[in-house]
């Protein structure tokens, strides 16, 4: 509870400030809305909102997913052979310093103007690529030198060596990268709804856009108090994650 | 003859780090290595082990694979595993069926004196416990060959004591050849039947000292005079190898 008062307390002591602001100033609302204007417009926006963060959460899991699978299958290649490692990591670095924004149109003619979703998700996949592949990467390589020595000791083939040995001692390595790799595919995804464009996929990007053009600025404030929720309530949940994925791994 | 190292000499990058430099290793016999920092005496180790091959000279092993076994400096135990994973791991790299093989880590266990604690994690252990589950896990495999590469040097001395005699006591039970790297002098004539004296870097036999007295030590074998007299020559003999004044003494 003492932790959490602080920033309650700053957020209470805002809103207060932010009301009165408006109050006293009679700040337009198409310019900047009171915050109990914004509660109104949540409040009347509640099914349209949570179905809108729905659709953006599901494009950022099933990104996560994807990512996930080929970004942990690749380093296990490139665990494996040295070419293969040469080869894929300057790609890999490409890849993570171009803007998604940049990709975005293309990737949007590729998919396919009837299918809005696949462009999204392949954007998202595309933020949420690396961390988690460099996390799997470093960690492969990650186990105890003396631990290599002793299974070079007992013979062991390479196949017993990556499964006993390198893909356990990656495990941190791996619930770290996910845990950045997840928060990364959420604002892949929001950033891909704004430059893919909507079609029937109605995320919270889309909810934003569309106040925007109507200037109903309290429903955009809305959105935005919807998605940073979201995004917070899926950090700490990862948080969470990793400590009993850690625990179970260290037995403590 | 369980091994032995014939005239080797290994270069790195920054310069020669052992030899030339020659080893017998009898079988049942335990010998220490001992001499300054960077003499090459973990070197000499990871030679015998086969874990590293000499750039000059030839390595002479009887011992084949699994008949070798290697004791760190740490515990080097896998945190996500338990125990008696750990003890049975060897064994199953061996393809020794997963039943089979936690049986034989469970009475490895025991023989060390850890019955009761087969199924708790690295993390749990306190370090000379850890230890002891590393030894179990060298000794699981009945070694011909056991190299031991300063193995208590990050306990007390209370440990490390209670340590060396086991480890003599498991030696008697089944007489596998020890060779083992120390810093220190009381460590090496008393778990040694042998000191083997390096020069400092790049290592040479400074000396090769028999130690006389019955495996395992009786009781008070630290205070005998036999003991003591030895302990001072392997001291002279590192204090000649590292070319201080001392050389004089025994």
């Amino acid at each position: 509870m003492s932790r959490l008062w602080p920033p309650l307390a700053l957020t209470a002591l805002l809103l207060a400030a932010w009301e009165a602001a408006c109050r006293a100033l009679a700040v337009p609302p198409y310019f900047l809305p009171a915050p109990s204007a914004v509660a109104v417009a949540l409040g009347a926006n509640v099914p349209t909102l949570i179905a809108a963060a729905w659709s953006t959460l599901a494009v950022a899991l099933i990104a996560l997913v994807v990512a996930s699978i080929v970004s942990q299958a690749l380093a296990l290649v490139t665990a494996l052979s040295p070419v293969a490692d040469r080869a894929v990591r300057p790609l890999a670095s490409v890849i993570q310093v171009t803007p998604v924004v940049a990709i975005a149109p293309l990737v949007v003619i590729w998919a396919g103007i009837d299918h809005p979703e696949r462009a999204l998700v392949s954007l998202a996949v595309l933020v949420a690529f690396f961390p988690i592949f460099s996390g799997a990467v470093t960690g492969l390589k990650s186990a105890d030198p003396d631990l290599e020595r002793l299974f070079d000791l007992y013979g062991a083939t390479p196949v017993q060596r990556a499964l006993r040995l390198r893909l356990p001692a990656a495990v941190p390595y791996l619930l770290e990268g996910h845990k950045v790799g997840a928060g990364l595919a959420l604002i892949g995804a929001v950033v891909a709804e704004f430059v893919a464009g909507s079609g029937q996929v109605r995320g919270l990007a889309w909810q934003i856009l569309d106040a925007g053009n109507k200037l109903q600025t309290a429903r955009m404030i809305a959105a935005l108090v919807v998605l940073g929720a979201m995004g917070v309530a899926l950090h700490a949940l990862l948080e969470a994650a990793e400590r009993a994925g850690l625990k179970w791994w260290r037995g403590r | 003859m369980v091994a032995e190292l014939q005239n080797v000499e290994v270069d790195y990058d920054r310069g020669r780090a052992l030899g030339p430099f020659s080893l017998a290793i009898g079988a049942g016999e335990t010998v220490a290595l001992v001499g300054p920092s960077g003499c090459g005496k973990s070197t000499a180790l990871r030679l015998l082990a086969g874990l590293e091959q000499p750039t000059r000279g030839r390595v002479a092993r009887a011992a084949g694979r699994g008949e070798t076994a290697v004791v760190f400096q740490a515990p080097t135990l896998a945190p996500w595993l338990s125990a008696r994973a750990n003890v049975a791991l060897p064994l199953e790299l061996a393809g020794v069926a997963k039943a089979e093989a936690a049986a034989r880590a469970d009475a490895a266990l025991a023989r060390v004196g850890l019955a009761g604690a087969e199924a708790a994690r690295p993390v749990q252990l306190s370090g000379g416990m850890a230890m002891r589950v590393s030894l179990a896990r060298a000794l699981v495999t009945e070694p011909k060959l056991l190299l031991l590469d300063e193995p208590f040097a990050a306990l007390d001395e209370i440990t490390r004591r209670t340590l060396a005699d086991d480890v003599l006591a498991l030696w008697a039970a089944t007489k596998p050849a020890i060779v083992f790297v120390t810093h220190n002098v009381e460590e090496a004539v008393y778990m040694a039947s042998r000191v083997v004296v390096l020069s400092k870097g790049p290592g040479r036999t400074a000396a090769d000292v028999a130690v006389d007295g019955p495996m395992p030590r009786p009781a008070h074998f630290r205070t005998e005079a036999s003991f003591r007299q030895t302990a001072e020559q392997v001291s002279a003999a590192l204090a000649e190898g590292v070319g201080s004044a001392r050389s004089e003494v025994g």
